[in-house]
């Protein structure tokens, strides 16, 4: 198993390697010019070191070195002496002063390390798409349980039915649906999610209990359809095992049979197609947080295509894929210990 | 001294059947018989054809000119607003109601219908292909299998919306410029799509050829001459077509969907080219006043949509021999 995840993990970095090289290439082809902006009175030469001074003159792959140099090798430096400075996690180490000032990823936008504002963001991403996530899951494994012990029954009826909506209704027709609906005719929650929002109250925690609502419910809904259909096809796998009907014959309660037996059997696909989808939540929830104005990643992820903020969007888009093939690992390995069948060596 | 043999033995009255026997089904009736079964498939696939029929067909019946502005007749209410508020600005020459430059909802639903749809079932083709065509190869030339399922693996770690962002954004201007606004979008969008939703198909297929290709009817076929690619034509393909079947419903879907959540973000089709995505989009500004524009393209797509996947749904459980008769 050590060794199967040892050889992933190695497996990773080449991948990681292209994906990140192939994103770049397709940047490359970008018909912008991070100078468009600037007066047309600046005299070629000029124009020429300027575009120098933002690392675009040289040829892509000196280009895609450098890009990839900040990445894997400075930025780190200023995470972990970051984390031992001020985290509270390991804050008791010495100061490691690693960085000692290298040039890192600068947005052509703001001039500032895009990791600063990528951090700066990632709280209210975590905080609206990983609630979101957590209370579609609980939702979802009941309603999945239920309906494949009871098969066909009224309720596996509506809850397929409810799923099958929940899978087809797009985000963008959903949040705009329930902001007409809480916002716009009862007034219950805000449009708009306000992220300068301090919570050290009861009614500011009410205030973003509030606002997180709409934009949890929406993506909810999402991952309520999907888990809650693997949930169900896998119980339906599972219930008509044979092992099932040896555990009612030796008198085994059906509450010990369903929430023992088939459950743990059921959940093993279910517990990676939940670590698969991790990543995707994240993609999936650039509409979601345009629509209530979360400025977490995937807004910023729009607002820097749109400004055509080339070392932004290479940043961010190569994030995602980080984050794809990490879980894609995390899935395979959880896979291979919740179920002693598998054997990868 | 040989004895005459009796007569046999008297058969059984019980095992006597009472009459003859059904005749044989085939496949192709069985299959039938279970998909007519699930209700939601067929509703969803009378759903699927009557929305193809209407935009397919619609914009002929009710001929007017989606972007035709009639500035006289903005922001009209639907026709039936007059059921609970006799004052509404309606009218039945403009039956679900204009948008604020005056242009009729009805006539930009259908051809916004037309765009959506054409653009989803194109990508979905799109994908198909290069999903069959990819897995085929994977499964059936052991040398190529590596790089390919390589190569889809990758494909698969993309980011894919992010990529679709990037990408859309990227090469409007070149292909617009070559083959005009409209088309050179189409060609984007659909082949963008096509290019980055392949990879379940192929991994389907691969998998389904892998184990086809072992069976006796190809070592058979193989035995009597039958060259490599028409065993992948005849005998091969045949076989494989039902997960194919089951994953362009999917695929249809997706495309339906990664079209429309492109315009609503304003990096699809042009600002006057009404497709479903686009006219929520823009309706979303003014939807406290007007919610009947969010919700009547929402609506279309999401019945579009879920009316495919209801599809997909009854044709996998026909498709299935094990689930058929249950």
């Amino acid at each position: 198993m050590l060794t199967f995840a040892i050889r992933r993990l190695v497996l990773a970095i080449p991948t990681l390697l292209f994906i990140s090289l192939a994103i770049f290439m397709v940047l490359q082809l970008a018909p912008g010019d991070p100078l468009a902006d600037q007066p047309l009175t600046i005299p070629p030469e000029v124009r020429a070191k300027m575009r120098e001074a933002l690392g675009v003159g040289q040829p892509p792959l000196v280009q895609y070195w450098k890009w990839l140099v900040q990445i894997a090798w400075v930025e780190p430096k200023v995470l972990i002496d970051w984390l031992t400075r001020e985290s509270w996690l390991l804050g008791w180490l010495p100061d490691t002063q690693l960085y000692q000032g290298e040039l890192r990823v600068l947005s052509w936008q703001t001039r500032s390390p895009v990791m600063d504002i990528v951090v700066q963001r990632i709280p209210q991403t975590l905080w609206v798409v990983g609630m979101a996530y957590v209370v579609g899951i609980l939702i979802a494994l009941p309603i999945g349980i239920y309906s494949a012990y009871r098969h066909y029954s009224v309720f596996d009826q509506a809850g397929t039915f409810i799923t099958m909506i929940g899978f087809s209704i797009p985000p963008f027709f959903t949040g705009p649906l329930l902001i007409v609906i809480f916002s716009v005719q009862l007034g219950w929650f805000p449009s708009i999610y306000d992220t300068t929002l301090v919570v050290n109250d009861w009614s500011s925690f009410k205030t973003q209990l509030q606002q997180m609502v709409m934009p949890v419910m929406v993506l909810a809904l999402q991952t309520t359809a999907q888990i809650s259909r693997y949930m169900r096809a896998s119980m339906l796998d599972n219930l008509n095992q044979d092992y099932v009907r040896t555990a009612r014959a030796k008198g085994l309660s059906e509450a010990v049979v369903v929430g023992v037996h088939v459950l743990r059997n059921s959940m093993i696909p279910v517990v990676t197609v939940i670590a698969l989808n991790v990543p995707s939540i994240f993609g999936g929830a650039i509409i979601t947080e345009n629509v209530f104005k979360v400025n977490g990643i995937g807004q910023l992820l729009i607002t820097w295509l749109f400004a055509n903020d080339l070392p932004g969007v290479m940043t961010l888009t190569f994030i995602f894929a980080f984050l794809i093939v990490i879980f894609n690992l995390i899935a395979d390995i959880l896979y291979g210990i919740l179920d002693p069948r598998i054997r990868y060596d | 001294m040989t004895e005459p043999v009796p007569a046999g033995p008297t058969p059984i009255e019980a095992l006597h059947d009472e009459g003859p026997a059904a005749p044989p089904r085939s496949q192709m009736r069985d299959i039938w018989d279970q998909f007519t079964r699930h209700k939601g498939a067929m509703v969803g696939a009378f759903f699927l054809v009557f929305i193809t029929l209407a935009v397919l067909i619609g914009p002929y019946i009710w001929s007017v000119d989606p972007q035709k502005i009639d500035i006289r007749n903005k922001d009209m209410r639907p026709i039936y607003t007059m059921l609970w508020d006799s004052s509404a600005k309606v009218s039945w020459a403009k039956p679900l109601g204009s948008d604020q430059l005056g242009r009729d909802h009805l006539a930009q639903l259908l051809s916004g219908g037309r765009a959506s749809m054409a653009v989803g079932w194109v990508a979905m083709v799109l994908s198909l292909l290069i999903g069959t065509v990819v897995g085929v190869m994977a499964g059936f030339v052991k040398r190529l299998d590596g790089i390919l399922m390589r190569m889809t693996d990758l494909f698969l770690s993309m980011p894919i919306l992010p990529l679709l962002l990037v990408a859309v954004t990227l090469f409007r201007q070149p292909l617009r410029a070559a083959f005009g606004p409209e088309g050179g979008m189409f060609i984007l969008i659909v082949a963008i799509i096509g290019i980055t939703s392949w990879m379940p198909t192929a991994r389907i297929v691969r998998g389904d050829i892998l184990a086809l290709k072992e069976r006796e009817f190809v070592l058979a076929a193989r035995s009597i001459g039958t060259k490599p690619f028409r065993i992948i034509t005849r005998h091969l393909l045949p076989n494989v077509l039902s997960p194919i079947l089951v994953s362009a419903t999917l695929g249809l879907a997706t495309a339906i969907i990664t079209e429309s959540a492109l315009s609503f973000l304003g990096v699809g089709f042009p600002s006057d080219f009404p497709t479903w995505g686009k006219m929520l989009a823009d309706a979303v500004a003014r939807m406290e006043d007007f919610p009947e524009r969010v919700m009547l393209p929402g609506v279309a797509i999401s019945l579009t949509v879920l009316s495919v996947n209801y599809l997909g749904d009854g044709l996998r459980d026909a498709l299935d021999p094990r689930a058929r008769g249950r």
